[in-house]
């Protein structure tokens, strides 16, 4: 699944200049614990988070995470905006919680981390 | 398309566009295809190899020959049943003629009545000498349109080898499938870096201060010792599992600690990575490494962090691990990754 496509089903928006839209994205992840996104996340997945803070983009970049949405309409603050940059990591804003975001992406087909092999 | 042929049909055509380009230049340039034109400024892997390699290194060794005295109709069976295209003619040691699937083809046309090969070979044959550098059969086969040269030694003038434009490719790819893998294996590999300094042991030791409860900082130590291992080369699972064991444990001194270090070392077969810190120090450590376990603030989980998962995911990442804390002076953690497997030897339950 791209990151396209990802974006018009849970109608969100891109945040800050990394607008990759064809990028493969082969899973996905929903979790505010960051500790946990680093223990089971895998390499190219999606995160989905509420949290919005620059540990998340961190944490992506330490885990080879492709793309983070974040859920309930949440905006992250500029500097986390500047880092994702830098780290060309892409960032996504949906008004969607964080339930229902994964349950349509799942719908869709979109399996999740423990699932892929 | 089969990806092999059309594999092939790219380094011939690179090839081919090696030699066009040279003789182009002064003449028509308009010869020169659009697409070509960025090309022509960089001097491709292709084009260093055949100035590199020698036709002695391309050309086929087991050479089929006939004889004059050879029938038509018995050429039609050997270039079959060797599936080749022509063959060297000789006569007492001596490289006489050439006949070729061309020469056969006119002779059916003619009527195919047998005769001996003598009758229908080319006599002025064009030779290569083993030590040219390939791109001058290369040349040669394009401005001649011949399909393949005799090759022979420069002194004894005898018949050592046959090159055609399939020897060519053959060599080619084989050359670059050899470069590519060593190329893969110094990726893959930090070695290369060490071996050039010559000592009984070599390690690359890099450190990076920390400052408790700066978090907008929090997390910058790791990217630089990620990049750092990246430009090592090591494997890009090795460096996820280093730089999530980092990043934990800097999470960790930036939470709990005033300040704190940590140093990297890499040497030739493994990564070290030691964390210090002058914090709290850990009562319990047995109690810390299980799983769930904190005594993280509220503003700490809030962050996303302190749910008792950090020193288990530390474990999870590395090979051999070790926590020694003493309360009211500090914690030092001890990280050991293997660069040679990329799974972790121990498992965390």
């Amino acid at each position: 699944m791209t990151l396209n496509e990802i974006c018009k089903i849970l109608q969100a928006d891109f945040i800050g200049d990394v607008k990759d839209l064809d990028k493969e994205i082969k899973m996905a992840c929903g979790s505010d614990l960051m500790s946990d996104v680093l223990s089971f996340i895998k390499a190219d997945s999606l995160l989905l988070t509420g949290l919005a803070n620059p540990q998340v983009v961190r944490t992506a970049e330490m885990a080879g995470i492709a793309g983070i949405c974040f859920v309930r309409g949440k905006q992250p603050q500029p500097g986390t905006v500047k880092l994702a940059e830098e780290k060309k990591i892409p960032l996504l804003t949906t008004k969607l919680s964080m339930h229902e975001s994964c349950g349509r992406l799942y719908r869709e087909g979109l399996p999740g981390c423990d699932e892929l092999k | 398309m089969n990806p092999v042929a059309d594999c092939i049909g790219k380094v011939y055509l690179a090839v081919m566009s090696s030699n066009n380009s040279k003789k182009d230049s002064f003449t028509a340039r308009r010869k020169i295809p659009e697409r070509r034109k960025t090309d022509d400024l960089k001097f491709t892997k292709v084009q260093e190899l055949v100035y590199e390699l020698k036709i002695g290194d391309a050309m086929m060794q087991k050479v089929i020959t006939t004889t004059p005295q050879t029938s038509m109709s018995k050429l039609r069976e050997i270039l079959r049943d060797n599936r080749i295209s022509g063959t060297p003619v000789i006569e007492n040691g001596r490289l006489v003629g050439i006949v070729s699937i061309e020469d056969f083809i006119k002779w059916l046309a003619e009527g195919a009545q047998d005769c001996p090969i003598k009758n229908k070979m080319t006599t002025n044959v064009k030779t290569m000498y083993a030590d040219e550098p390939l791109i001058h059969a290369v040349s040669k086969l394009d401005q001649t349109g011949f399909g393949r040269f005799p090759v022979v030694d420069r002194q004894s003038k005898k018949l050592v080898g046959i090159i055609t434009k399939g020897h060519i490719i053959e060599r080619l790819l084989r050359k670059m499938e050899i470069d590519y893998h060593e190329e893969e294996i110094h990726r893959y590999r930090a070695s290369h870096i060490f071996e050039d300094i010559i000592a009984d042991k070599v390690a690359l030791t890099f450190r990076t201060y920390l400052k408790g409860g700066d978090f907008d900082r929090a997390g910058e130590a790791s990217s630089g010792l990620k990049k750092t291992l990246e430009r090592l080369g090591i494997h890009p699972q090795i460096v996820r599992r280093a730089a999530i064991a980092s990043y934990e444990a800097e999470m960790n001194v930036i939470i709990y600690a005033e300040s704190g270090e940590i140093s990297v070392e890499v040497q030739p077969g493994e990564i070290h990575i030691d964390v210090t810190d002058s914090g709290p120090g850990i009562p319990d450590v047995q109690k810390a490494m299980q799983p769930g376990y904190s005594t993280a603030a509220e503003w700490v989980r809030e962050l996303g962090f302190g749910a008792g998962m950090g020193l288990v995911n530390i474990k999870k990442c590395a090979d051999d691990m070790e926590l020694t804390s003493s309360p009211g002076k500090g914690t030092h953690l001890k990280i050991r990754i293997d660069i040679r497997t990329t799974q972790p030897q121990t498992k965390a339950g």
